[in-house]
């Protein structure tokens, strides 16, 4: 994700004159070719986010487009006050891209995890909070992002990830896409993780269980067109994220489903439970101990559907 | 399209409407009950300096985008602004009637720009208004303009970490379109900035990040604006004034009594002040 993030921002500074890069002392060489095309517009702003995050704000407010990349805890919680006063209060447009999001620096242990960023921000008055599921949304997202009037913070994994869209997605900030149809049960989530649901609906699949997937793109501002659509057609729902269980998409969802008037869907949460993370591993370990791999999001459908 | 250059104007007549604004504030701050009156008096000269005399702005087209950019980092010295702006013709002076009135946007501090023409940055929380003004200059950089960045600190300020962040990236990145001013009034709102932070040797500090560091009498006109000059001329660093200023400046009963921080003044205290600031 971060290299298709590092080429669209190439060809984006080829495009905007207005875009500006600031970078938290990170990604050595991979901005290097957005260096060769706007060499004075790329900052590297140290290891200093509160500063870089105000900068960004004034940039926005003299009318440039910057975007604001580094590691997820400390371009969000970090300089959560230059975020709410500089950018959301300003509704200065920057855009805060954070790398390595959830537990995609798992063994780096939980200075790295980031499991309540988009708890906070999503309280914040008009930032979007997004998170896309993979480089196809993150291209389609970034580009909304700078045409937007708002700021954006966006949290994105790391090397790897497969495509999870198909070509006919209509994608972009606030648009939800289904990943696979089903009848049975329907997965919402947002980020790569979803690769891990599409894996548990093939394996229902075997035991006759029909299951859709569904990319929410982010938590805010939420597809309620999608959803109300989809609460009509599917009764069991499962919310999937790689983030802490209080706050994130499944707080957001069902915040909306518990106001809503007309079909009563039946929503199971599933994210990292409500504790810092002490037996470390590798990104896919940690799915698995905390059973938000595969296995375990199957294991939660058979759950859902057999009770 | 170029802001218009400020006009000549003298020394007496810059005294003159420093002994106004101050007059308006402590009027101001009596009927609204609006604290943070020594903060404000500490640095009357210093803003009327740059508005009257610095500043490439013109009030009739506040969002020229060729404008300089002042960012009052000390939000909390908005009741003086407000006075500085209305008397230099961003908005009529009626508009202040309503200060401290519930639902007006004049109260303690800066709101974000489109409320009140000439603010330029929400201050209220320390640490963010240089930050800004540096993103500002960098900005002006980039589409060419002419634009020069200023933002007011206090001493207290100056114990905010992001301060120090924004002086070591101004610095590297050569930024000598950004000039720091300092209200070093030696208070902050429970102690003796000194005592609080060990913020001396200031200027020192500054220098020692890369910028081109001056000492002044902040209250001094002609002081002030050879240290905009000098400021204006460096073409290479970031300039920082450090203003020595008194808190509380032009009320004797105010002045180094750092209870004026929060304190307003009671009827006879008003009175006792204006008797102070008539002119002479």
């Amino acid at each position: 994700m971060r290299d298709a993030f590092a080429q669209e921002m190439t060809r984006l500074a080829a495009e905007r004159a207005d875009l500006t890069l600031l970078s938290g002392d990170i990604g050595n060489r991979m901005f290097d070719q957005f260096k060769q095309v706007a060499p004075e517009r790329f900052f590297n702003c140290g290891i200093a986010e509160a500063n870089m995050m105000s900068v960004a704000a004034g940039m926005a407010l003299s009318g440039l487009r910057p975007v604001i990349y580094t590691i997820t805890p400390f371009t969000t919680t970090r300089c959560l006050e230059q975020i709410r006063v500089g950018v959301a209060y300003h509704q200065a447009p920057v855009v805060i891209v954070g790398t390595g999001s959830g537990l995609s620096y798992a063994e780096l242990g939980p200075t790295h995890h980031s499991l309540e960023d988009m708890a906070i921000l999503r309280t914040l008055p008009g930032l979007n909070v997004v998170a896309p599921a993979d480089s196809a949304e993150l291209v389609a997202q970034l580009r909304d992002a700078l045409d937007a009037a708002n700021p954006t913070y966006m949290r994105i994994g790391k090397k790897g990830e497969p495509l999870l869209h198909g070509g006919s997605a209509q994608l972009g900030i606030g648009r939800a896409n289904l990943l696979r149809e089903g009848t049975d049960l329907l997965v919402v989530g947002v980020g790569p993780i979803l690769g891990e649901a599409l894996e548990a609906a093939e394996i229902a699949a075997a035991d006759g269980f029909s299951v859709a997937v569904a990319s929410l793109g982010g938590v805010k501002p939420l597809d309620y067109v999608f959803l109300e659509a989809m609460t009509k057609r599917v009764r069991h729902w499962i919310s999937l994220e790689e983030h802490g269980i209080t706050g994130g998409v499944g707080s957001a969802v069902l915040e909306w489903l518990a106001e809503l008037k007309g079909e009563p869907v039946r929503l199971k949460r599933l994210g990292v439970p409500d504790r810092f993370l002490h037996e470390l591993g590798n990104q896919s370990y940690t799915r698995s101990k905390l059973g938000l791999d595969a296995s375990g999001v199957y294991k939660a459908i058979r759950q859902e559907l057999m009770a | 399209m170029i802001a218009a250059p400020p006009s000549p104007i003298s020394v007496a007549e810059l005294r003159a409407t420093a002994l106004t604004l101050r007059q308006r504030l402590v009027t101001t701050s009596a009927s609204a009950k609006i604290p943070h009156l020594g903060s404000c008096l500490s640095c009357v000269e210093l803003l009327v300096a740059l508005y009257w005399q610095e500043l490439r702005i013109n009030p009739a087209q506040p969002e020229d985008p060729d404008r300089d950019r002042f960012l009052l980092s000390k939000g909390h010295g908005a009741p003086i602004l407000f006075q500085v702006l209305a008397e230099r013709g961003f908005f009529p002076l009626e508009r202040l009637e309503d200060f401290g009135k519930a639902g007006s946007v004049f109260h303690e501090h800066p709101p974000k720009p489109g409320y009140i023409p000439g603010i330029e940055a929400a201050t209220g929380s320390l640490g963010h208004g240089l930050p800004m003004a540096l993103g500002m200059a960098l900005a002006a950089r980039i589409q060419q303009r002419p634009t020069r960045c200023y933002a007011l600190l206090s001493d207290g300020e100056c114990n905010e970490g992001s301060i120090w962040e924004a002086a070591l990236l101004a610095a590297s990145q050569k930024v000598h379109t950004l000039t720091a001013v300092i209200d070093f009034n030696k208070w902050q709102a429970t102690g003796r900035s000194q005592e609080v932070m060990a913020l001396d040797p200031l200027a020192a500090k500054w220098e020692a990040f890369g910028w081109h560091a001056q000492e002044i009498d902040g209250h001094e006109f002609e002081a002030i604006e050879a240290a905009l000059a000098a400021a204006r001329a460096e073409t290479e660093r970031p300039s920082v004034i450090v203003a020595h200023t008194v808190k509380g400046k032009g009320v004797s009963f105010m002045e180094d009594d750092n209870n004026w921080h929060y304190r307003t003044p009671n009827p006879e205290e008003l009175a006792a002040a204006l008797a102070e600031l008539e002119p002479v």
